[in-house]
């Protein structure tokens, strides 16, 4: 045994980063993106400004939802498009679209708040079940939700109007804005992300975050300290419910629609990939595969057409960056930039990241 | 937290002196055809220090699963200040003043010290639900500081579980046992893997918990177990088979046979 005591000189001169670091001090380069993000409309066209950053941050706060979970709870769900979906098709139904035979034409403060309260209960309910389940089950549980979801909402057309769901979904004009105009929908949207992403980070470090990472690390221990580790967990998936909510709404009236389409077993999946590329060890993770997953959605189609190869190849390239970088890092880009940060010997990342 | 303290103060005083602190009633529990314990029946005063004895798998670390309730038995009773909790899950257990250490050290290796001795004060008060940060003089923080510095752990709180020594992490493991004003402490084998000086900090930190503050330990080493005992339990195969006080076990023959002679000095 090579027990050292406390006073050993071994341990006070350890190089280990402490886990707590001074807090309050932002990286430099947080600034800089923070401050391009602001001043983005000045140099972005409309399409860039909400094609490319509004829905990479949208896709991103919904991966952020299941880094959430996953990341900081060891659950992995592949349930939060859905709930996204479900707050999504719920402002449609209660509030106003082009189908008149089915909206309700509720008052948006009223439809968007009922939406995402049903979509958080929907998340709690999914959590209970779940996390009764580990690992490969808790993720079959929740893609059998997923799948189930999907088809329910494509064959009923009484409440959901099936195959072709809802379009003209338009954000409303509120403290005197018209949240229609691509700019102020802009800012509407990286402040619902920026808002998610610091809730997420500060979350981590009060006593709730820290029992859900020690839930993570040992349940059987968290129970002999007196915590209810299912109450926990369950509490979780309301957590991450809320920020899958928010982003479901932005999402359709990004759109102006929510189909079946919408909320189809392949884009479920593609939450997981956004976030495992990204970086599941860290909220901003999220955000980073999902920009990469924009632009690949976007670019990569006309990229491979340029250079003489079929147009659907690129669920294919998709397919191929998830292998080379679960491969080459099992913490995503974020774990690659980290290898790299290490080495320049600087943190990058305020406050600190998940420790698996 | 004060609430919780004033509240588990006002139950000592009703169970004072009415109630055993644990209370077995025939505890048997089975793994498949493996009887770990059979008919185990033990009670335990309130403050009372007791060591449990035993050759390997003699069932005492299932004994102290079975009263934590990491395990439910399969047959028996157990009361816990009066308190049938056979039933109870594992928290219900712990919110009611019991405590345990494991004998493989279970902690949260991706946390820093103090978030491991934080963690272990919030379960048991009602801020383990809270969204709010700890302010800098947060009572429980300080708490956890004390302990952390209790068992010698104050210079390395700010790092990460999983690089602490083996010595500091059977440290660490004591700490949150001794979170949140526990009224009862199970011990599985403290002192296994110490260095000479680290046993003589354990039982220094053993003789002094407060006199209200009763425990079992579970220890191979008898310089350990008999200095920090009143009482002791032998067990063998499943089953409880002498009591008494530490002299009296010592001096017995049928112990000295099984136990003392078996290569256990
Ligand atoms: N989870 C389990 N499943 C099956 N058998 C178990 C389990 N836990 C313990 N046992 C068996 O029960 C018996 C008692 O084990 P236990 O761990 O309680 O012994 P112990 O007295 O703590 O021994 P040691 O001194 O080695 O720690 C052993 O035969 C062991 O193999
Ligand atoms: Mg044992």
């Amino acid at each position: 045994m090579t027990a050292v005591s406390a006073k050993s000189p071994r341990l006070t001169a350890t190089t280990q980063a402490p886990a707590r670091p001074a807090t309050g001090e932002i990286p430099g380069l947080y600034w800089v993106v923070g401050a391009l993000l602001v001043l983005a409309p000045l140099f972005c066209s409309h399409f860039v400004l909400l094609q490319i950053l509004g829905w990479a941050m949208i896709l991103g706060m919904i991966a952020l939802s299941l880094m959430f979970l996953a990341g900081y709870g060891g659950m992995v769900s592949l349930v939060q498009l859905t709930i996204a979906g479900i707050a999504g098709y719920l402002t449609a139904i209660l509030g106003t679209s082009a189908v008149s035979g089915i909206s309700l034409n509720w008052p948006w403060w009223l439809a968007v708040p009922v939406a995402m309260l049903v979509a958080v209960v929907f998340g709690t309910l999914v959590g209970a079940l779940a996390v009764r389940t580990a690992g490969i089950y808790t993720i079959m549980i929740t893609l059998a939700i997923a799948a189930a979801f999907f088809y329910f909402v494509q064959q009923n057309y009484a409440v959901f109007n099936g195959f072709t769901g809802f379009n003209n979904l338009i954000p409303p004009v509120f403290l005197g804005v018209d949240w229609h105009n691509p700019i102020a929908f802009y800012y509407l949207i990286l402040s619902c992300a920026a808002l998610a992403y610091l809730a997420v980070l500060y979350v981590a470090r009060t006593p709730f975050g820290l029992a859900l990472q020690g839930v993570r690390d040992n349940a059987r221990r968290m129970a002999a300290l007196g915590f209810s580790v299912t109450a926990h967990r369950i509490a979780a998936y309301s957590v991450a419910s809320l920020i899958a909510a928010v982003a479901g709404v932005l999402l359709v009236w990004l759109n102006a629609q929510v189909s079946p389409g919408t909320v189809a077993v392949g884009p479920a999946i593609d939450i997981l990939i956004i976030a495992v590329v990204g970086g599941i060890g860290h909220p901003i993770g999220a955000f980073i595969g999902a920009l990469i997953y924009v632009i690949l959605r976007t670019f990569a189609l006309d990229a491979l057409v340029a250079v003489g190869l079929s147009g659907e190849r690129f669920q294919l390239l998709i397919g191929l960056g998830f292998l080379i970088i679960v491969f080459g890092s099992p913490d995503g880009l974020l774990g690659l930039w980290t290898k790299l940060q290490n080495r320049s010997q600087r943190g990058i990342l305020p406050d600190r990241e998940v420790s698996r | 937290m004060s609430a919780v303290a004033t509240r588990s103060i006002a139950e000592r005083l009703s169970s004072a002196g009415t109630a055993n602190a644990l209370e077995l009633r025939g505890v048997t529990k089975l793994f498949g055809a493996l009887a770990a314990l059979t008919d185990i029946s033990l009670s335990v005063s309130p403050g009372e220090r007791r060591a449990v004895l035993g050759s390997n798998g003699a069932g005492k670390t299932t004994l102290f699963n079975c009263i934590t309730g990491d395990f439910l038995p399969t047959s028996g009773t157990i009361r816990l200040f009066g308190e049938d909790v056979t039933r109870f899950p594992a928290h219900e257990r712990i919110r009611r003043g019991l405590r345990r250490t494991y004998q493989i050290s279970q902690l949260f290796p991706g946390l820093s010290v103090l978030d491991n001795v934080y963690l272990a004060c919030c379960g048991v008060s009602r801020s383990r639900f809270s969204f709010i940060r700890p302010r800098r003089d947060d009572a429980l923080l300080a708490t956890a500081e004390q302990l952390t510095e209790a068992v010698h752990l104050r210079d390395v709180r700010d790092i990460k579980v999983a690089v602490l020594s083996y010595g500091q992490q059977r440290q660490l493991e004591i700490a949150l046992a001794l979170a949140g004003a526990p009224r009862f402490v199970l011990f599985d084998e403290p002192a296994a893997g110490l260095s000479p000086t680290e046993r003589r900090e354990l039982v220094e930190i053993l003789t002094n918990l407060p006199g209200h503050m009763g425990f079992i330990i579970i220890e191979h080493d008898m310089d350990v177990a008999l200095r920090v005992a009143e009482r002791v339990t032998m067990m063998h195969n499943g089953r409880i088979f002498k009591e008494g006080l530490p002299e009296e076990i010592e001096a017995d023959p049928e112990v000295q046979a099984l136990y003392l002679g078996g290569g256990h000095a």
